[in-house]
């Protein structure tokens, strides 16, 4: 890659989503948005080889861009097409941050809208904030290239025809909003993390992309406490990523992890950014999440973890979100501070409960709790209907090593 | 301005709705204007056991989709967009089920001649 080429891919990657936003305001319409961003980006690589990359290169690239898209729009009116064009209501109501709402931010929030489905969302997000090719969210999603096309256009074709506002939302709405925000982004982040099948645990673009989008909500949302802790979360698991499996791509238990090897830089702006929405008021999800992970994070040892504070801050978890994953979380936690016999009885709960049949992590959870009480024939049983439950060949061979060690005598 | 269809699927029949559901619905449009929106217009239907369904050549004497919670009535907004229709219809009163939101294709009024 030469200079301008590099040129060309770190003004991507760092300005696609302000280039996109402020030709969608311009454009009125997200595919003739898209297509002129697309094309400045071309233009760029020829006329930065020419005349040298500009000193502002967003600024070069929106000028290029919005200069397309009305050139396109005139043409288009002189064919006297009707297109239903986004709606950006009049600046009648006071903006709900206290600054100039970006534009980045109306991009968002029309990409995470309820109106669309949870999986277009993660698409359209990939595909329009972060400027990822169809072809590689397919591949990310596990999708063939036209069933990703169809979905990315049905979601267009909905914000267009039921008038989804290109607008960043009231302040009444706005919590709501930012939860459904910062829900997308973990999924995009818990997608390329776990991968749930394929050979590859971990999907390093998507992870990069999830952090990217993290980081711009904390910067365009600084006030909100939960964007804080969504990208402390992220973060941590980050700085702890390249441990999770080994040199043979053998997925690693906590325990088991080199914790020499996690990033401390990382680790260190993760606490700053939870130690800040900690004391700016009572913490919701995102913030208890990236606490607990924090503590994990800091312990020179597995054994050596704070677990009755982990416990705690489980219980607060449960408060603001009663999901059945935290609680069999929380028994992992248990079974440290009060042995595996508790933390077995909590399990056993969670399975007669019946909202967690068919994830993988219950039986997992109760096969580790068992072989710890000795009672490995049992383990080894919870063990293989976890292994029937794993798609991921990384998580398969881990547990299939399980099985075997706890038949061992 | 917009205008969407609001889809009420109400589990209990119309005339078994207690008199302050059918108050909010009578200051439906009233508080729709108040809010920025207007109602354009608006029909309450029978319970689906006065429904007949035609099917190519079959006539049969049950709503054409049967759900538990049956389409009560429809109304038409106006609405600045997507986010204003929503807060509008959520003003609905509703006992046991819900509403649906669409964006109209089209809408007219047949005037005799």
């Amino acid at each position: 890659m030469d200079q301008v080429e590099q040129a060309v891919a770190d003004a991507h990657r760092r300005e696609w989503a302000a280039v996109l936003a402020a030709t969608v305001r311009v454009a009125r319409d997200l595919d003739t948005a898209e297509e002129a961003v697309q094309d400045a980006y071309v233009q760029a690589l020829t006329r930065w080889r020419r005349d040298g990359v500009p000193a502002k290169p967003g600024a070069w690239l929106t000028t290029v861009a919005k200069r397309t898209a009305i050139n396109v729009l005139r043409r288009r009116r002189t064919l006297q097409t009707k297109l239903p064009l986004l709606v950006e209501p009049e600046e009648t109501e006071m903006p709900a941050t206290d600054t100039i709402p970006d534009d980045r931010l109306r991009l968002i929030f029309t990409c995470c809208h309820p109106a669309l489905a949870e999986e277009a969302r993660v698409a359209l997000t990939l595909r329009l904030v972060c400027g990822v090719a169809t072809p590689d969210i397919a591949a990310a999603f596990l999708v063939s290239q036209p069933t990703m096309a169809a979905r990315l256009t049905r979601a267009k074709k909905k914000i267009a025809t039921a008038r989804i506002p290109y607008a960043v939302p009231t302040v009444d709405e706005m919590p709501s909003r930012v939860d459904g925000v910062l829900t997308v982004v973990h999924l995009l982040y818990a997608t390329g993390h776990t991968a749930p099948s394929g050979a590859d645990l971990v999907r390093d673009d998507l992870t990069e992309r999830a952090l990217d989008v993290a980081r711009l909500l904390h910067l365009l949302l600084p006030r909100d406490r939960e964007a804080s802790g969504l990208l402390a979360l992220l973060l941590v698991h980050e700085a702890r990523r390249a441990t999770r499996t080994d040199a043979r791509g053998r997925l690693l238990r906590l325990d088991e992890q080199d914790r020499s090897q996690w990033d401390r830089d990382r680790i260190a702006e993760a606490d700053r950014l939870i130690v800040g929405a900690l004391r700016a008021g009572p913490p919701g999800r995102f913030t208890l999440q990236a606490a607990i992970a924090a503590l994990h994070a800091q312990a020179p040892t597995y054994a050596e973890t704070d677990w009755p504070q982990i416990v705690t801050l489980y219980d607060q978890l449960l408060r603001v979100w009663s999901s059945p994953v935290v609680a069999l979380n929380r028994a992992v936690a248990v079974s440290m501070v009060d042995g595996p016999e508790a933390a077995l009885t909590e399990v056993e709960a969670l399975e007669r409960d019946g909202r967690l049949a068919g994830y993988r992590y219950l039986p997992s959870t109760k096969a580790d709790l068992l072989h710890r009480l000795g009672r490995d024939a049992e383990a080894a049983d919870a063990y293989r209907a976890a292994l029937a439950l794993a798609d991921n060949a990384a998580e398969q061979e881990f547990l299939t090593d399980r099985v075997t060690a706890a038949q061992s005598p | 301005m917009a205008q969407y269809a609001v889809l009420i699927f109400e589990a209990v029949p119309g005339e078994e709705l207690p008199p302050e559901v059918l108050e909010a619905h009578g200051s439906l449009p009233d508080r729709i204007k108040e809010q920025g929106g207007r109602v354009v217009a608006g029909m309450a239907l029978q319970p689906p056991g006065t429904a007949t369904s035609i099917r190519g050549e079959l006539v049969t004497d049950a709503p054409f989709i049967e759900t538990k919670e049956a389409l009560g009535g429809i109304f038409v907004i106006e609405a600045r967009d997507l986010d204003h229709a929503l807060a509008l219809a959520k003003l609905t009163p509703i006992v046991e089920g819900g509403v649906e939101v669409r964006p109209l294709l089209g809408f007219e009024v047949v005037e005799p001649d």
